[in-house]
């Protein structure tokens, strides 16, 4: 496959309608390989999916044929837990075979538990302990101005993950350097792994705070398309600053007995569920995959 | 007594990272806020394109390093001992050790050298913290002329590794040009330097208590007895040939450093040793307690960090092997 740069394509109904049919797929794919791996964390990868379908097959320049491609646009999944819909998405642009992620979670398999760097093409940084993927994507957008390369950073962020002191710090560093080629996405689903963010560690007021701490805030639909596609290109328009983009989005969202059900956060579904879940999310036009 | 020597071994360090960012332009150092003490500030001034000061977020700081690693560049972190091993533990574990990156955490202010800051400041624990991870290389240069040489070393070299330098200015063991009693070394990560060659007694000692050791040797030998002295520069991967070959040779060691005799250098060789070729052993160190603030060698001396602490140490060691030859 040769370099990926789609971003200039017109957001047309056409375009709109292949990447929800491609998230679609991925919902399915999510819940197949959690369920088959008997553990995972459905919940706030449904919940990411169309963000991250949008990010790989329309804004990122890379190319799956070389993933250490030096100008390549970078996506930082911080939110680790939520890999399973980076492994069906980078798997589908081949990075890997789409085979493996039948073995995620196993012994020996390039699908870790979380994302790892090291053993998996495409996963640009090995997260999971929650809070240092901000960071890290600052020091490969740092890389970028130094090296006068044109490439961005994308990161993705979990609204609980925020919790944690070294976002903040990150918060302060990326603002002092104008990082305007770092672009955070922060996946509001409203829920952490205890509940309801704001009943644990209230939030709120989430878009005065990014703002303060001198960053340029975005908010949209993580589940409307259209909506996504426009708000990732006019945060590539913002100079001097960096860019957090709040996406309003349901953990579960796409399966009616997951959606805003918390204790999917960290359980994969069980077979019978996984089959209802798959009705739900049937494509006609598709007849595959199955598990 | 001749006239010690001393000098710095984070002067060392901030002149050896200006003569690599000029050799190197890939180069990229950090710092959290404490540049003026770890040196760093020397590069920033000569290179302030590729030095980023972050301030006070040695968490975020370690994570940022990872970051700059993916993209080619050689990183170069630096902070206090204790901050950048225990404050920062889980973003070095998941961001640089996991993910194998090219990231050298340069820490200065290590062990109760530090002195009158206190136990807050004193690293006891760090290069525990750093040997236990997978991936990571663990080296404490004995004095500043080492410090240079391991400096350039470790910038050649792929991954992620820990460096640990100290306060005040320490007494140099070498001479110019990385020279022990006029003859010339050629450093090299993981290979301990047998400094004095002995048949009672090993000494294996890191850091600024080499110094300690080597004085140890002296006083021993005005009792008759013979120590072999060892520099063991590189505590992890630990030069298992050379230790167990002068193991065999003494059938006693004693381990120095300033640290506590818990998983540093102490750990290290009694985790070897024991599944090698075990022999009566003593480890010269903290001993699992927080220091007192006070004057960095009137603190050594307080807690037996010294020649004299070694060479009591040796003797114990011997006698208790039962055979004093």
């Amino acid at each position: 496959m040769p370099i990926i740069n789609n971003k200039h394509e017109p957001h047309t109904e056409e375009l709109v309608k292949r990447l929800e049919k491609l998230a679609k797929k991925f919902r399915r794919e999510i819940l197949i390989m959690t369920t088959k791996a008997g553990s995972g964390h459905p919940g706030g990868s449904l919940s990411a999916i169309d963000v991250i379908t949008a990010i790989y097959f329309h804004q990122l320049r890379h190319d799956p044929s070389n993933p250490k491609w030096e100008d390549r646009d970078r996506f930082v999944l911080s939110k680790g837990h939520a890999c399973p819909a980076l492994y069906a998405v980078l798997s589908e642009l081949g990075y890997f075979p789409k085979d493996e992620i039948h073995n995620l979670r196993r012994i020996g398999s390039i699908l870790q538990g979380h994302p790892d760097m090291v053993k998996t093409p495409g996963v640009e940084m090995s997260t999971g302990s929650l809070g240092q993927g901000l960071s890290a994507a600052i020091g490969m957008a740092l890389a970028a101005k130094l090296d006068r390369k044109d490439y961005r950073v994308y990161v993705m962020l979990g609204d609980g993950e925020i919790n944690e002191g070294q976002v903040w710090e990150a918060a302060m560093v990326a603002a002092k350097y104008k990082l305007d080629n770092l672009i955070a996405i922060l996946d509001r689903n409203r829920y952490q792994l205890d509940g309801y963010t704001e009943d644990f560690l209230p939030l709120e007021p989430l878009a005065e705070k990014w703002r303060s701490f001198g960053w340029h805030v975005m908010e949209m639909d993580g589940h409307n398309m259209k909506e996504i596609l426009d708000t990732l290109d006019e945060a590539e328009k913002v100079r001097g600053k960096p860019v957090m983009i709040i996406a309003h989005t349901i953990k579960g969202k796409g399966v009616s007995f997951m959606e805003n059900e918390n204790k999917y956060h960290g359980k994969a579904l069980t077979p019978e569920e996984l089959e209802k879940a798959l009705k739900e999310l049937e494509d006609p036009e598709d007849d595959e995959p199955r598990g | 007594m001749v006239e010690m020597r001393r000098a710095h071994t984070r002067d060392a360090y901030g002149r050896a990272l200006v003569e690599l960012g000029r050799r190197n332009p890939n180069v990229v150092v950090l710092d959290a806020d404490l540049s003026t003490s770890t040196k760093t500030a020397m590069f920033g001034k000569e290179f302030p394109e590729r030095f980023f000061n972050v301030g006070i977020t040695e968490q975020n700081m370690m994570s940022i390093a990872a970051g700059l690693a993916t993209c080619g560049k050689t990183v170069f972190v630096s902070t206090f001992a204790v901050f950048a091993t225990g404050r920062a533990f889980n973003q070095v574990r998941q961001s640089i050790a996991y993910t194998n990156l090219n990231v050298k955490i340069v820490a200065t202010h290590g062990g109760i050298s530090v002195g009158e800051d206190g136990a807050s400041h004193h690293s006891i624990e760090d290069i525990a913290l750093m040997r236990v991870l997978p991936n990571m290389t663990v080296v404490v240069p004995a004095d500043a002329i080492e410090t240079e040489q391991v400096i350039f070393a470790v910038a050649e070299k792929p991954g992620p590794v820990y460096v640990r330098l100290c306060r005040p200015p320490t007494p140099l063991i070498y001479e110019e040009g990385y020279k022990f009693r006029g003859q010339p070394l050629k450093y090299e990560l993981g290979k301990a330097v047998l400094l004095e060659e002995g048949s009672d007694v090993t000494i294996l000692a890191t850091g600024i208590l080499v110094y300690e050791a080597l004085e140890a040797a002296a006083l021993l030998r005005k009792k008759g007895i013979s120590a072999e002295v060892v520099n063991v520069h590189t505590i992890k991967p630990l030069d298992e040939e050379l230790v167990e070959k002068s193991a065999r040779k003494t059938g006693a060691v004693v381990t120095a450093e300033d640290h506590s005799i818990i998983g540093g250098l102490g750990g290290a060789v009694a985790e070897f040793l024991c599944e090698t070729y075990p022999v009566p052993m003593a480890r010269v160190g903290v001993r699992d307690v927080f220091c007192d603030s006070g004057p960095w060698e009137e603190l050594l001396a307080y807690y037996g960090l010294t020649a004299s602490g070694i060479a009591d140490a040796a003797q114990k060691v011997i006698s208790s092997r039962g055979v004093v030859r």
